[in-house]
């Protein structure tokens, strides 16, 4: 496999894995949770880091994954003491977090191999120089691994609790009244999401996570009213989205991360402008006819 | 501590300090709004969202001053939250949702930008990436000038438009009904938390910009009911945290500034929401015990 193959393949995989979990944040109105969860899984390696003084550790992954479903809780707790707003609540609790991270990485830069860039921009150009070799044999490059493990245990845990997740989005008193915990479910969901960050972030960097968890769920938003359609229109989103972004950024050498995120801006809009019923053009033609009947 | 008097005669400080308490004021009279209208989380966005606009100016001026990268800055995030409040007003996608997809979009715009930027043969990029963290550390007195200037404005049309700020932060379909219009006051209010973020990326950088917006609005509400106490509450907060995180910054090496002005004023928030009389959480438990006692004593049948 060339190294073009290959990264084309992690963006597939990454952009899919991101899109069906971030599903259920759009639904659910916790978008912005993505973005407080990418922030503050820095805090998490860190500090796991400084347990385990290895890089390559997977406790470091497992650090991440608590720190998203700590920064959850946090959020939540400050919310429910009904002082401020929960878009307040949000915007408290990562930027004290990654602050924490920053002057941590700072104060103790000689000892961290850790760089601020490389988590929150990402690389995905130097993802095939990271080979899996087992036995002697090179078996292609680990990040196809990682993040296609990754990809599983999203498809799976999302298909054996589908209907757990979607009557506790869409009803959370029906859910709690027949019996399944919403918070449970609600806290799985979001170790999901923390999962996926840190396995993502790797390849794309952390705010751009963002734009592959959100994006291609809003274009599928914009185009079906029925759960599984939207999980999979995501997924495909989210893919085409990866593909169409690595060979834009070949030509000017540009970072395939940020221009997969641009991309996904673009298919959004442009599904957002010629969607069928509920596009720009659509909402607008309904209306000029709407006042045509009404002035006949 | 007798290196302090020293300190407080450094210049750099003093420019440094002097910046970081006027960011503290801007963003605290604005972050006020913003936490009532329930808005904090725009700023998080814009901030974002000025990334392209900084890397843009460069490449299309070659320069690399810093009011024209805040130029291009300012033009990016409105033109951010101009497509975010579309996309809310023409589908039924929520803020939140909107809000996520095109921060982090043209956040990735802005990447693809500045690695752009790189590939040029001899330009001089390596300014481009302090706004991403921040440096208040870069900071110069003609910066403090530009701050002391911006903040002056934004102070004024906050002066200016009081009432009807305070309408719409309280009531707004009541200021609906007595003739504002409610559409205007909120591309208002989004100007001026966006001309906010836009003074403090320098500072502390795209992504802890939005603590500073947020943490002395929710601070100052728990110590007052009334909007102009809050307001000076905030800005007093915002201002005494910049001041304290570059005092901490400068007297304990390699501690960046922005990270810890944003650890000093959250720590006023969670104070503020523990200990604040009648909102603070101690407060509270303390009035429920009292309560339940009472509650008790009065239960007691009298001999």
């Amino acid at each position: 496999m060339t190294a073009g193959v290959e990264i084309q393949l992690i963006a597939v995989i990454v952009s899919a894995a991101c899109a069906l979990p971030g599903v259920f944040l759009v639904l659910r109105k916790m978008s912005m949770m993505s973005d407080s969860i990418t922030h503050t899984i820095l805090l998490g390696i860190v500090l796991a880091f400084f347990l385990t003084e290895d890089l390559s550790s997977p406790l470091l992954i497992a650090g991440a994954a608590l720190m998203g479903v700590a920064t959850v809780w946090l959020t939540e707790t400050l919310m429910n003491t009904r002082l401020m707003s929960e878009d307040s609540a949000v915007g408290i609790v990562f930027p004290l977090l990654f602050s924490i991270a920053i002057i941590l990485i700072t104060r103790y830069a000689g000892s961290v191999h850790l760089d601020t860039d490389s988590v929150l921009l990402g690389e995905l150009a130097f993802a095939p120089f990271d080979r899996l070799v087992v036995f002697g044999v090179d078996i292609g490059a680990k990040a196809i691994y990682t993040s296609g493990a990754l990809l599983l245990i999203n498809v799976i845990l999302i298909t054996v609790f589908y209907k757990e997740l979607k009557i506790v989005t869409f009803d959370p008193m029906l859910a709690s009244l027949l019996g399944f915990s919403p918070g449970l479910v609600h806290y799985g969901l979001m170790t999901l999401v923390s999962l996926t960050a840190v396995g993502a972030f790797e390849a794309v960097g952390s705010v751009l996570v963002v734009a592959f968890m959100i994006g291609p769920p809003l274009t599928a938003y914009m185009l079906t009213d029925d759960l599984k359609k939207m999980l999979l229109l995501s997924a495909g989103f989210g893919a085409l989205s990866g593909i169409l972004g690595y060979h834009a950024a070949l030509l000017p050498d540009v970072s395939i991360a940020g221009s997969m995120a641009v991309t996904t801006g673009l298919v959004f809009a442009v599904v957002f402008i010629f969607a069928p019923k509920r596009g720009l053009i659509g909402v607008f033609i309904r209306k000029i006819k709407r006042d045509n009947f009404m002035r006949s | 501590m007798d290196t302090l008097p020293a300190l407080f005669h450094d210049y750099t400080f003093r420019t440094v300090a002097l910046g970081s308490a006027l960011l503290g004021v801007v963003s605290g009279v604005i972050g006020s709004f913003a936490v009532l209208r329930k808005q904090s989380l725009l700023g998080d966005g814009v901030s974002h969202a000025a990334l392209p606009g900084v890397v843009a100016a460069f490449l299309l001026t070659g320069s690399k001053n810093t009011e024209v990268l805040l130029l291009g800055a300012l033009l990016t995030g409105l033109a951010a939250t101009f497509i975010i409040m579309s996309i809310v007003k023409h589908s039924r996608i929520k803020f939140d949702g909107a809000l996520a997809l095109v921060m982090s979009v043209f956040f990735g715009l802005g990447l693809v930008l500045l690695t752009y930027s790189q590939k040029i043969p001899d330009a001089n990029q390596a300014g481009l990436k302090r706004f991403i963290y921040g440096q208040a550390s870069t900071l110069l007195e003609r910066d403090v000038i530009m701050t002391a200037a911006c903040g002056a404005v934004l102070l004024l049309i906050v002066i200016l438009f009081w009432k009807e700020l305070k309408l719409f932060s309280f009531d707004p379909e009541f200021a609906e009904a007595i003739g504002f219009s409610t559409g205007k006051l909120n591309i208002l209010l989004s100007f001026l938390i966006v001309l906010a973020i836009i003074i403090g990326l320098q500072t502390v950088g795209v992504v802890l910009m939005s603590a500073m917006l947020i943490s002395p609005g929710v601070a100052a509400r728990q110590w007052s009911d009334r909007l102009w106490l809050m307001v000076a509450l905030a800005a007093g907060f915002g201002a005494a945290s910049g001041v304290l995180g570059t005092l901490l910054s400068s007297a304990v090496p390699g501690l960046p500034t922005g990270p810890v002005i944003v650890v000093c004023i959250t720590a006023v928030a969670v104070f503020s929401l523990l200990f604040a009389p009648g909102r603070g959480i101690l407060h509270r438990i303390y009035r429920r015990k009292k309560n339940s006692a009472r509650f008790k004593a009065e239960r007691r049948p009298k001999l």
